[in-house]
């Protein structure tokens, strides 16, 4: 009877360990659902609306359907709605991994200098006709974008690898870039003909518009590259939130799995930025509602920050349709509107420490 | 159980050399030795050296040579207060680095036990900001044997404790390192802790090693005059044991 009741009282954890982890992985199936009807909706708000069975018909029985519907959903509505997913998924993941490996709550590719430097090259096109990679230049802003975004990010990567350089430097050093990359944006900006700067100011606003298949194949597939790198280093990377000198303990190389980690962030954060230009708040916010939602372990933690990226782009191009009938605004405009309330309803609501 | 010297060790920082020439005979298993000094001697950097997490000369022998550097342990002085992790799963982690995503339930029994032997199982589903600093010690401690290592080396563990908590995890710790053969260097700055749980002691000051051997050979009046420059006395309590009383610093 006595060791019954002791081994009653050795298994309270692990059974409310257990129930833990199954209400996140519900959670996190949850989330899995709302995004799919978020997408459809997506797909069915536009200059001709659908019903959402419609929509389900077009997706999975697409030879009933009228050859209108198939290429409006297909063609032309699913690549927006599908970028929507992966760029906010990609830059979520990269503002939660810069997060975790810079111990800083206000890193994001945003905040880093990234999306700014971006800013700064398809700028360079729009006004200059600056063609950084002269033998595409029909592809001059996009790659434009990335160049610079790579460079910016480099820069932060090799900074970070220099002898006494600490996380609070580099997240100066990318405050720094902001500044530095804005102050030649509003240069450029002001040297500008109206015409450039308007589409400067488009541009950076951020449009999931211009979304064609092949850009979302190329940022579906930095994505699938990073993620499965990220889940093979989950107990790594959680335990660097316990601190550098614990996760050494632990027999983490801190140092190299930080640079990994930078290396594969910045391809993460500068692709999606070059094809869909300046959507800040994802980055930052994305990371912060899944960790609230489902804590730090980066088993439950990354696919809650993917979840959360994508969910929140796609609920912004959804209102985005709809503020105004028969308009799109700029989705970088609106996924800070569509986001915030939604922050503060969870930090107002939320009794758990969110850093 | 595997014992463990000191051949010749030292730590650089870049070219800064901050630690040299430490030598001890073989540190048995299942006894604690204490690493003694002032502040900023080199007590943290002799731990991190012999872990392998801080470059420097000289060898750190282990009596088993078939074992590696994986059966050392290191433990910080303390343990992040930011991450938003329960206590629960900062233990978890520590167990599972390099394996799988899976947790088997033995992996969860196990931690079961190191908490509720710790006595901080009430504590399991609190987030780790939400502790004190004393309990994040605790918690640090619990990461560190669930690790299951044959030598540990742990960085001020009561620094934060209360003196029942002080007194509780050294007993708890001594009778560990009989039990299980462990051997445990422990940094601490209460000599008395020193006299009471430690059968070795190391004394490291401005970066060398000044002293190495059985403790009460170790801490003396002349030590502690020459390294901590106070006027002391090691007399026998009415217990029998060895306690330090001090008169006055020297200034």
């Amino acid at each position: 009877m006595a060791l019954a009741a002791e081994q009653l009282e050795t298994t309270t954890g692990r059974v409310q360990y257990r129930a833990l982890a199954f209400r996140r992985i519900v959670l996190i199936c949850g989330m899995v659902v709302a995004l799919f009807l978020s997408v459809s909706i997506d797909m069915a708000l536009g200059p001709a609306n659908y019903t959402l069975s419609e929509v389900l018909t077009s997706l999975f029985s697409s030879g009933t359907v009228s050859d209108q519907l198939r290429v409006v959903i297909w063609d032309i509505r699913m690549p927006i709605a599908l970028m929507a997913i992966t760029v906010g998924a990609s830059l979520s993941v990269a503002g939660a991994q810069m997060q975790t490996i810079l111990a800083n709550p206000l890193a994001s590719p945003f905040t880093l200098g990234i999306s700014a430097a971006a800013g700064f090259g398809a700028a360079l096109g729009l006004v200059g006709g600056v063609a950084l990679f002269p033998a595409a230049v029909q592809f001059m802003i996009p790659i434009n974008a990335f160049l610079m975004a790579m460079a910016a990010a480099l820069f932060i990567h090799f900074a970070s690898t220099m002898r006494g350089v600490t996380v609070e430097t580099i997240v100066l050093l990318g405050i720094a870039l902001v500044f530095t990359f804005n102050a030649l944006l509003s240069l450029l900006e002001y040297l500008a003909s109206e015409q450039a700067l308007a589409a400067v100011v488009f541009w950076t606003m951020g449009s999931l518009t211009k979304a064609t298949w092949p850009k979302v194949w190329i940022t579906g597939a930095v994505l699938i590259f990073a993620v499965p790198l990220f889940a093979r280093q989950a107990w790594a990377l959680t335990a660097l939130r316990l601190g550098e000198d614990k996760a050494a303990s632990l027999g983490i190389n801190v140092r190299r799995l930080r640079l990994h980690t930078m290396m594969t962030v910045s391809l993460l954060a500068a692709i999606p930025v070059s094809f869909v230009g300046t959507i800040g708040f994802v980055g930052l916010v994305g990371p912060h509602i899944a960790r609230m939602l489902v804590g730090e372990d980066q088993r439950f933690f990354l696919p809650a920050s993917v979840l959360c990226g994508a969910l929140l782009l796609s609920a912004t191009s959804v209102v985005s349709k709809t503020i105004i009938p028969g308009a799109i605004l700029p989705i970088g405009v609106i996924t800070a509107l569509v986001g915030v309330p939604f922050f503060f309803i969870l930090i107002f609501t939320n009794r758990r420490r969110a850093w | 159980m595997v014992g463990l010297a000191l051949k010749g060790v030292g730590a650089k920082y870049g070219k800064h050399t901050v630690l040299s020439d430490v030598d001890t005979d073989v540190l048995n298993g299942g006894v604690m030795t204490a690493v003694i000094g002032p502040n900023a001697a080199g007590k943290s950097t002799l731990f991190k050296r012999i872990a392998g997490l801080a470059p420097g000369p000289g060898t750190v022998v282990l009596s088993d040579t078939l074992k590696g550097p994986e059966t050392i342990c290191y433990m910080p002085q303390d343990t992040g207060a930011n991450a938003v992790l329960t206590v629960y799963e900062s233990v978890l982690l520590a167990s599972k680095q390099g394996s799988s995503w899976k947790v088997r339930d033995s992996e969860l029994l196990e931690i079961d036990r190191i908490l509720q032997a710790l006595r901080i199982d009430d504590l399991a589903f609190r987030g780790l900001g939400e502790l004190s600093g004393g309990q994040r010690q605790l918690v640090s401690i619990a990461q560190a044997l669930v690790r299951k290592p044959e030598i540990l080396l742990m960085d001020e563990p009561t620094s934060a404790l209360d003196l029942f908590r002080q007194i509780e995890v050294l007993g708890f710790m001594r009778s560990l390192a009989a039990k299980s053969g462990m051997s445990v260097l422990i940094a601490l700055h209460d000599l008395n802790h020193a006299l009471r749980y430690c059968s070795n002691t190391i004394v490291i000051a401005r970066g060398a090693m000044v002293a190495s051997g059985p403790t009460d050979d170790v801490i003396t009046d002349s030590m502690l005059r020459d390294i901590y420059r106070v006027e002391a006395r090691v007399e026998m309590c009415s217990h029998g044991k060895p306690v330090v009383i001090v008169d006055h610093s020297i200034l």
